[in-house]
């Protein structure tokens, strides 16, 4: 019973010490507002000087010709001029879109079986609930390294089972065929955001009220209007909320493809992330770099403004 | 429940005979259903493993060009740990361990303080504004570190940051970290009750003194698996960690080792993917550990509280 005793000495002492201090300092703060404020400060030092200000920054960098270590002269629209006449860029634009969409339209399709799937078993659901969100859980830039190899264009293991399956006979050129390429990133990509997905969906789906489904039963409901009356307008909200949040990380992505295929072949899987690093870090022209980055705020300020907007909403 | 009532209205043979025929339809039933089900486990599961599978093999596998013939051929006098005695001998594997250690832990840390302080204010006080305070650092936390990297590389400077210091990591970390703690903590708040926070104001206590000494003993749980989620989420940053940083000895392990084992067209199979397993150890380590918790902290981001 000693130790407990001890235990207990040293916390009221620390009561002790605590009390008399923020007494002796004069500090109460009995103003319910003015310490709600203050506690906000170190935060909002960290949100406007780390991440307020240095985007302000980057919209004034796009226009003008700074460099690394360079001065910053103004140069008004000549970036997004460049920029609107730069094949590369347009194609950027394309390729991201096409591997966002595709890639979350499908994530969301596989997230919705494997959360179908997991809510139906009863046998070592914890454990396939686990091992299923690996993927998501080990640092991405890592496991990026085994679909490189994967992918390898002589030794990928894709291929030999392609090829012991009969599908193809000869070796795939993952990274040489820019369709190829834009497809393996995207697979890694889905690789990697299913199980996010599916663990949202099933969350959402524990909560939908057994007595619903039991009613739709004995109404004589398919499987497939259960899900589509019950199941589906219970879990939408949580579905619409990861959707976003899903292309707010998509849109943004850039180990995944910086990794796989620095954006080649031809600049075919270049997204606006990898290209403003070629530009604006390897290349030295952080202004330009600038440019293209900003490109991904007007859609960043879509989609949070309707991630906030529904947020507020329940 | 059904045939409870039918037990009394039609005599207890028929009733009988209409279970067994219930339980043969539903034994029809189980086995398609068993069927898709199996079908679509194994598809998962062959999807989200395979590659850890696949990198274990390559890591213990001597000839690993040969693989290209017969992938799934192993013989045991093919398996090694070469690569592994590689990857701690002669890369700098060890030190970048240290340091994704050093940089997860200290931006861990800070950020906790930082976000404790914050989440406090917004889960715990009520005053004008708190909302909107709220919704402006959720929405921080969406913005990605492709919009940012290529101005805080210039802003990190100023601020008197030096080049390829680990302390520059652990500032532009708190840029992700506070606001996901203050949103996953702010919601801790608001799940404990008041009680003894008035109690505490009853006997005197001032506001900041029930601050400590009552509400955040209270989400102390809370705070350490909040700890531990927001320590994978720096162990795991990959795009400023490589812009920041350039030199080999200061790499975090997840940049690490993806730069330094392909030299030229060469990589180095085996030390990559035993790099890669390694690498990912510390983080799995937490998530079997935490798995409810991390679960939580994953929902977090999409559903509120």
């Amino acid at each position: 019973m000693s130790v407990p005793t001890k235990m207990k000495t040293k916390a009221t002492k620390g009561v002790e010490v605590w009390c008399r201090f923020t007494n002796w300092c004069g500090i109460r703060l009995e103003n319910e507002t003015l310490l709600g404020y203050m506690l906000l400060v170190p935060t909002f030092v960290i949100v406007l000087g780390l991440v307020g200000y240095p985007f302000l920054l980057s919209v004034y960098y796009s226009f003008t010709d700074k460099t690394v270590g360079g001065s910053a002269p103004f140069v008004g629209l000549k970036n997004f001029i460049d920029l609107a006449k730069d094949h590369i860029f347009r194609q950027t634009i394309v390729n991201t879109f096409n591997y966002t969409v595709t890639a979350v339209i499908v994530k969301i399709s596989l997230g919705l079986l494997m959360a179908l799937t997991l809510n139906e078993v009863k046998l070592f659901r914890r454990v396939l609930r686990a091992s299923f969100l690996l993927p998501w859980v080990v640092p991405t830039s890592l496991s990026v390294l085994a679909w490189l190899w994967m992918f390898s264009p002589q030794y990928s293991v894709i291929t030999y089972i392609a090829r012991q399956l009969g599908i193809v006979d000869h070796a795939i050129q993952w990274y040489a065929k820019p369709r190829l390429a834009m497809a393996a990133v995207q697979t890694v990509n889905i690789w990697r955001g299913t199980p996010y997905f599916g663990m949202i969906i099933l969350a959402g789906l524990t909560t939908v009220p057994m007595e619903l489904y039991e009613a739709a039963i004995v109404d004589g409901a398919s499987y497939l209007q259960r899900f589509r009356f019950i199941t589906l307008p219970h879990i939408w909200p949580i579905l619409i909320v990861a959707a976003l949040y899903s292309f707010v990380r998509t849109l943004g992505d850039f180990q995944i493809v910086w990794i796989l295929t620095k954006g080649g072949p031809l600049n075919r899987t270049h997204l606006i992330a990898t290209l403003a690093f070629r530009t604006a870090i390897q290349g030295k022209a952080l202004g330009k770099g600038a440019a293209i980055a900003v490109f991904l705020f007007p859609f960043l300020v879509i989609l949070i403004a309707m991630q906030l907007r529904y947020l507020r909403q329940e | 429940m059904a045939t409870a009532g039918t037990r009394e209205s039609v005599g207890v043979q028929e009733s009988d005979q209409i279970i067994s025929r219930l339980r043969q339809r539903l034994q029809r039933v189980n086995w398609t259903r068993t069927l898709v089900l199996t079908v679509a486990i194994t598809f998962f599961a062959v999807f989200t493993l395979f590659p850890f599978g696949w990198m274990l093999l390559t890591s213990i596998r001597s000839d690993i060009l040969g693989m290209s013939k017969a992938p799934f051929h192993v013989t045991s006098d093919e398996l090694t740990i070469s690569h592994y005695r590689m990857l701690l001998t002669e890369t700098k594997f060890l030190l970048w361990m240290k340091n994704s250690l050093f940089v997860a832990g200290f931006s861990s840390v800070f950020a906790i303080i930082v976000g404790l302080l914050s989440a406090y204010s917004l889960g715990r006080l009520n005053y004008k504004g708190g909302g909107t305070a709220a919704l402006v650092i959720f929405a921080t936390y969406l913005i990605p570190p492709a919009l940012l990297f290529i101005p805080l590389s210039v802003v990190v400077r100023f601020v008197g940051l030096k080049a390829n210091s680990l302390w520059t990591l652990i500032v532009v970390y708190l840029t992700f970290l506070v606001p996901f703690i203050t949103w996953m903590l702010s919601s801790y708040f608001k799940g404990i009750p008041k009680d003894l926070l008035e109690a505490a104001r009853i006997d005197g206590a001032s506001r900041l003194q029930a601050m400590v000494l009552v509400d955040i003993p209270l989400i102390l749980p809370g705070v350490v698996s909040v700890f531990f989620f927001t320590f994978t989420l720096s162990w795991n940053e990959y795009l400023y960690a490589f812009t920041f940083i350039n030199r080999a000895t200061k790499l975090p392990v997840a940049v690490g080792v993806v730069n330094a084992l392909q030299v030229g067209d060469i990589y180095y199979w085996g030390e990559l993917m035993a790099g890669a397993l390694l690498g990912s150890v510390p983080v799995v380590i937490i998530y079997s550990f935490m798995m409810d918790y991390y679960l939580a902290g994953l929902t977090a981001g999409a559903i509120k509280g």
